[in-house]
């Protein structure tokens, strides 16, 4: 139970530190926006071309704003020291993972939420479905598991936050190819058990990639 | 409401305890025993085997030129890093395996204020009592920050804060769970004068209450001044352990510059 | 010292993979038939998917020397992980390269989605990152740790990686997939296995190298360490 209850802690504590400042959710919405909008400029989409490449605009577009908000979500225990102020605490390294990761879980989410409806219209692609949103959700918590671990690396060296996305992007691989073909079959009109083969290949992903995380977080935040 | 160790009493009035003591009166174990520890960053020795008492109720003033080795072997104190090789016990526990339920017991005060700017000052000791499984937290809370005199700006980010009012917050937060064990890093250097009187109170009465701390300094005077007991370090090895009724205050400067260099 | 007797091990493993890589040679270009429909440029092929899975080995290795590292804390772990990835990019490096040069004469363009040329190229980016993230840690321990954190993680995702890929190019086949495609004759195979053999055993004589050298500057830093503190 103590358990529990201080993993809740640590996400109310993300939140309502985001909802003093808003800095991190709104960086990350106004970027993925406006790449939105430059995939769209740039790839000169229209038609049945734009639909096609909306899946993968989308998810890429994620993985890069995800980044901001990672760096940040890290950043923040970083100053003033806090994650010793957490280390110095009775809490299980392991809560400390989970606290954190399904926190920038849940600012992710809000941000694809918003992206959704938005990239709906930029591309004309039948975005709005419920199964969709499960694809969302299932591809973003291996991301998030994963990027607090990396963030959580990358926070500490010399380059901080632009590392991040250099560990990050190849290691979301799998996810990505996984999302955007799920994506595009539910899209063109198929079922969810059509693209069961893609939405399992998530499902692994998410819990290898949360595992290997929460084993190794205490490695990489204790000294 | 102040828990205080039943041992650390009966400490507190014993007369310093010498060598000799401890062989005649075996029942004063130490709180924290440090035996032949070592760390090494890479191929740098920060501390060489240190063998180190720290008994209940006690303050220990750890003395030491920059790079000594002193904040390393605070933060092993702390739970913070764990040593290459050697024991730390506190209470007959290996501190490197019971660390969580240690935790409990130790607080921290470092240069870094561990709080976070974002937040209230309400909400960063809620936050932290929670972590703690405080009892009553919103009145412990409250107390803290009456305390510290910061009681008026409890729905204030930290961001808004001045440094001397940062200072206070860090130091309500380090007692806030009232810990058994406190570990002070260099507490006093840059330390707001308002914020000095108030640590030396608030330090004042923890030593009545039978808390037992570890001090680092630089600062002689202010080592002896609150030291019941006075260690050196040197390049990561201890020159000098003595009680502080053994140490000649009128010569000890010299004596600290020649075992320092 | 130990450093100074003659390193017999290595020399063997140097003068072991000559000899292979010599023989693997020759019987590339000599032993093997030529293949229907590629021709002479198939025999690339001899090179490219050893590289692979030499690349994939070396991947491997850093996977079981970050564990072991985080497990033991015994710098001997963290100097083979290091030494495997430096050797391993080398390998997956002329994987891609070999694969691209191999696509252009057969199918016109030098770069296709191919899975086992994807998947030497994602390697090769992790690879990337893994000693991006070794150059930005100012902390030799913590760089360590952080890096064997990376290894075990990057490493993880290859398979997911691989079927992803796999499964991505069976639903879009295209001309280009290639390899698989490729009846194989005994004396291809046995062309092929040996050639890995030869592979592997540069990769080891490489590795034993690079693990020396890393010895050798530890020995140099602790000696530096003893002469700064008796100065002092």
């Amino acid at each position: 139970m103590g358990f529990l209850r201080k993993v809740g802690a640590i996400i109310a504590k993300d939140i309502a530190a985001e909802l003093h400042t808003r800095e991190m959710v709104s960086a990350m919405l106004v970027f993925a926006a406006l790449a939105l909008l430059i995939f769209s400029f740039a790839l000169d989409l229209q038609g049945r071309a734009a639909r096609a490449a909306a899946p993968g605009v989308l998810w890429s577009t994620v993985s890069f704003a995800g980044v901001l908000g990672l760096s940040r979500s890290l950043a923040r225990e970083q100053l003033n020291g806090c994650i010793e102020g957490l280390l110095l605490a009775p809490v299980d390294r392991s809560a400390i993972f989970f606290g954190k990761a399904i926190g920038n879980l849940a600012f992710i989410v809000t941000v694809e939420l918003a992206l959704l409806p938005l990239a709906a219209v930029l591309f004309s692609a039948p975005l709005l479905k419920p199964a969709v949103l499960l694809v969302v959700a299932l591809g973003t918590i291996g991301y998030a598991g994963a990027g607090t671990l990396l963030a959580a690396i990358s926070v500490n060296t010399r380059a901080r936050e632009v590392l991040l996305p250099v560990l990050l992007l190849p290691v979301v691989v799998p996810a990505l190819i996984a999302a955007v073909r799920a994506t595009t079959g539910l899209m063109e009109g198929a079922s969810l058990t059509d693209v069961a083969g893609w939405v399992n290949l998530l499902v692994a992903y998410d819990l290898v990639m949360v595992a290997v995380s929460m084993l190794t977080f205490s490695y990489v935040v204790e000294e | 409401m102040t828990p205080s160790p039943v041992e650390a009493r009966s400490t507190v009035e014993a007369p310093s305890v010498t060598e000799e003591d401890r062989a005649s009166a075996p029942e004063v174990i130490p709180l924290i025993e440090v035996r032949d520890l070592c760390k090494s960053f890479g191929p740098r020795a920060a501390l060489s085997n240190v063998d180190l008492d720290i008994f209940a109720g006690q303050l220990l003033a750890l003395l030491g030129p920059n790079g000594a080795g002193k904040t390393t072997l605070l933060r092993i104190l702390a739970t913070l890093s764990k040593p290459t090789s050697g024991s730390i016990r506190y209470e007959g526990v290996d501190m490197t395996r019971e660390g969580t339920t240690l935790r409990r017991r130790i607080g921290l005060l470092s240069h870094q204020s561990l709080l976070y700017e974002d937040l209230t000052a309400h909400q960063n000791l809620a936050f932290y009592a929670i972590m703690y499984d405080l009892a009553e937290p919103e009145e412990r809370i409250s107390e803290m920050l009456r305390r510290v005199g910061l009681e008026d700006r409890r729905e204030d980010l930290v961001r808004t804060f001045s440094r001397g009012m940062q200072q206070r917050l860090a130091l309500a937060r380090a007692l806030l769970h009232r810990p058994s064990v406190l570990l002070l890093d260099e507490p006093y250097s840059g330390l707001d004068p308002r914020v000095t009187a108030m640590l030396s109170d608030l330090l004042a009465e923890l030593r009545e209450e039978g808390c037992t701390i570890v001090m680092t300094t630089h600062d002689l005077p202010q080592g002896l001044a609150l030291g019941r007991r006075i260690v050196v370090l040197r390049r990561g090895r201890i020159v000098y352990d003595a009680p502080r009724d053994q140490v000649d205050e009128r010569d000890f400067p010299r004596l600290y510059d020649e075992l320092t260099d | 010292m130990r450093e100074a007797r003659r390193d017999v091990l290595g020399l063997a493993l140097a003068l072991a993979s000559a000899l292979l890589l010599l023989v693997a040679i020759g019987l590339v270009f000599g032993y093997a038939p030529r293949e229907l429909t590629m021709g002479e440029v198939q025999r690339i092929f001899y090179f490219h998917v050893p590289s692979a899975w030499v690349g994939f080995l070396g991947f491997f290795v850093t996977f079981v020397a970050g564990i072991l590292y985080l497990v033991r804390q015994e710098r001997r772990w963290d100097i083979l992980a290091m030494a495997s990835v430096e050797v391993g990019l080398t390998f997956i490096t002329m994987a891609v390269i070999t694969g691209a040069l191999w696509a252009r004469p057969v199918w016109g363009t030098y770069w296709t989605w191919e899975p086992r040329l994807t998947i030497s190229a994602v390697q090769l980016l992790l690879y990337v990152a893994y000693l991006m993230l070794r150059g930005a840690s100012d902390n030799p321990a913590a760089g360590a740790r952080f890096a064997a954190v990376y290894g075990i993680v990057a490493f993880v995702t290859v398979p997911l990686s691989w079927f992803a890929i796999r499964w991505w190019r069976t639903i879009h086949p295209d001309i280009l997939t290639g390899g698989e495609g490729m009846a194989m004759t005994p004396r291809m195979v046995q062309t092929l296995m040996f050639s890995l053999l030869a592979f592997t055993i540069f990769y080891l004589t490489l590795l034993r190298q690079r693990v020396r050298l890393e010895n050798a500057r530890d020995a140099l830093a602790r000696l530096r360490e003893l002469a700064d503190s008796r100065r002092r």
